[in-house]
């Protein structure tokens, strides 16, 4: 079992290793932009993945946390002077946000089951989408507004963007490997049993409620971190962020890229991302590919259809079937070994 | 002789049908207490009522001395009150390792370990395997508990009840549904149990050749209501009993 995990492991830092020197190969302005939507898109379907995949939660109201994180930080750098004091103040300020939302939106999970909690996050969701269109004085209403980011020192200022793309990185590589410890650990196990089977966690002797606020404030701090990025990426914050199409890009990356594997939803924001990026510019080709968003309602339908484990979800399953049929093999020869 | 766990009046009742009916019972501890009666008696509603999944309607229940009617199923298995379900009730997407795992994790009070990788614990899956190997089922360890036949869960549900480690097991039909060559296995280490003498056992059972040879005490529910208890013997000669359900359901 240590030896799969640690091989697992060398995968994916020699995979983070070759992104690490992917900018010094390709380094227009354009990819390195949308490999940081996929890093910042990946953070945030990873923190959807813990509810959807590990415990089992539905939400429809994830964007608020990412939205809260984005004007957190935009918020503290507008109004106050943009230094990397209050970079670093915009960044507690919204995972601390985050935090508090998601312990009570997890106390509710409490009370409400399923399709009700999921509408219940919607309409959160939507309230604080209110709140950033109504409060202009903060908020500048529905026009939004661009900050400054704090000027880097020296030669790195001139290599802002690239300085940009190794933060994005290198904060997803460690909540990735932060999170997968997480579900891999015995609170990660009992996560996922509540998703199995909420009434016989019970009778084991676990309570719910302490887990579900647990993985809901971890997911809402991550969630809110990921709009951080991306506020900080586009230096621009507006009501975008709090929109329901923010929540179901992370259920479309995590479904496509496999429930429940962490690693998925990664995969999932870079295929989407991407698709976004070159289906739009086949718009010249027809206009459907400008409506990219109903080629993926397509392609999502099929996706739930044929590959309901998603690409990592389906890769497991090939594997884990063919460790279990060498297994059986091995056993069956020893067997007759024996006899 | 001290009881472990008592019921006072126990009532439920579901819109007008009322599912158990003034049952006062006492079950002595360390003892192997059988609960009989046909189909729709309130037997497995009667366990719910035990281990907390439901609420009576009336009466009082008591564990060691101490009224529990209020506590949940959560308090009452931190109490030891184990049980194991007539209709299988595992988590089907995880091991069946895993199932038995989660159950030692629980007894093992590792409740909110999130930093330490899940095998740090070795002892708990060696432990799980034992558990496994006494239930016949280890070969099955790295199956998906959903892919187990249907015999294999009712061990899966045996093995999980073990790992509590509970003072008071509750077995609702625990050889239900198991091929006639997989039932011995499952006898035996409920009768291992038993042989060790410091567990209270309260079994389900239909099988009357079963009941007979493992019970101390039988409890007769019929229509809800406490028909008979006592040894054995008190009930097989029990004319009321031999009336209203053996010599019914024989005839």
């Amino acid at each position: 079992m240590i030896k799969t995990i640690q091989k697992s492991t060398w995968i994916y830092i020699a995979v983070a290793f070759m992104l690490v020197l992917l900018p010094f190969f390709k380094d227009e302005r354009w990819f390195l932009f949308l490999m940081i939507q996929v890093f910042t898109f990946g953070i945030f379907a990873m923190s959807y993945d813990l509810l959807l995949g590990y415990t089992g939660i539905v939400s429809f109201g994830h964007a608020m946390f990412f939205g809260l994180g984005a004007y957190s930080i935009g918020i503290t750098l507008n109004f106050l002077e943009s230094t990397f004091m209050n970079l670093f103040l915009g960044i507690l300020l919204a995972l601390v946000l985050g935090g508090i939302v998601a312990f009570f939106a997890g106390i509710l999970t409490l009370r409400l089951k399923s399709h009700y909690y999921a509408m219940l996050t919607l309409a959160l969701a939507s309230l604080f989408l209110v709140l950033a269109e109504k409060w202009r004085s903060v908020t500048r209403g529905s026009d939004g507004f661009t900050f400054r980011i704090p000027e880097l020192p020296g030669p790195l200022q001139d290599h802002r963007n690239l300085v940009v793309y190794m933060f994005c990185l290198v904060s997803m590589v460690l909540i990735f490997f932060g999170l997968r410890r997480l579900t891999e650990s015995p609170l990660g196990k009992i996560l996922v049993a509540i998703r199995e089977n909420e009434g016989r966690v019970e009778s084991l002797g676990f309570r719910i409620m302490p887990y579900k606020v647990i993985i809901s404030v971890v997911s809402g701090v991550v969630a809110s971190f990921a709009g951080v990025l991306y506020a900080i990426s586009i230096r621009f914050v507006g009501t975008n962020v709090f929109g329901i199409d923010v929540t179901l890009d992370a259920l479309l990356m995590t479904i496509i890229g496999g429930v429940g594997t962490l690693v998925g939803p990664i995969i999932g924001a870079g295929i989407i991302e991407f698709a976004h990026h070159y289906l739009s510019d086949l718009s010249d080709v027809h206009w459907i590919f400008e409506r990219w968003i109903i080629l993926f309602g397509i392609v999502y339908i099929l996706a739930v259809i044929f590959f309901p484990a998603g690409i990592v979800g389906t890769l497991w399953h090939k594997l884990a079937k063919r460790k279990h049929k060498k297994q059986e093999m091995k056993q069956k020869t020893s067997d007759k070994l024996a006899s | 002789m001290e009881s472990i766990i008592e019921t006072k009046d126990l009532t439920i009742s579901f819109g007008g049908h009322i599912a158990v009916n003034q049952v006062s019972v006492s079950i002595p501890r360390n003892l192997f207490t059988s609960v009989i009666g046909p189909n729709g008696a309130g037997k497995t509603t009667f366990f719910n009522l035990l281990s907390g999944q439901l609420n009576p309607t009336v009466g009082k229940v008591f564990f060691k001395g101490e009224n529990i009617t209020k506590k949940s199923t959560v308090e009452r298995t931190r109490l030891g009150i184990g049980r194991s379900f007539q209709i299988t009730n595992v988590f089907p997407n995880i091991t069946v390792l895993e199932n038995v795992r989660l159950a030692i994790q629980s007894r093992e009070k590792v409740r909110f370990q999130m930093i330490r990788h899940f095998t740090y614990y070795k002892k708990f899956t060696e432990e799980a395997l034992n558990i496994l190997n006494t239930v016949l089922l280890s070969k099955r360890a790295n199956a998906l508990a959903a892919n187990l036949s249907h015999g294999e869960k009712r061990k899966l549900e045996i093995a999980m009840l073990l790992a509590l480690d509970p003072e008071l097991l509750l077995l609702d039909e625990p050889t239900a549904g198991m091929s006639l060559e997989e039932v011995p296995a499952i006898l035996e280490v409920i009768e291992n149990i038993k042989k060790e003498g410091n567990r209270t056992i309260i079994l389900i059972e239909h099988k009357m050749d079963m009941v007979l040879g493992l019970s101390d005490q039988i409890i007769v529910l019929y229509n809800g209501e406490l028909l008979a208890q006592g040894n054995p013997e008190e009930i097989m000669d029990n004319e009321t009993v031999q009336t209203a359900y053996i010599g019914g359901e024989s005839k």
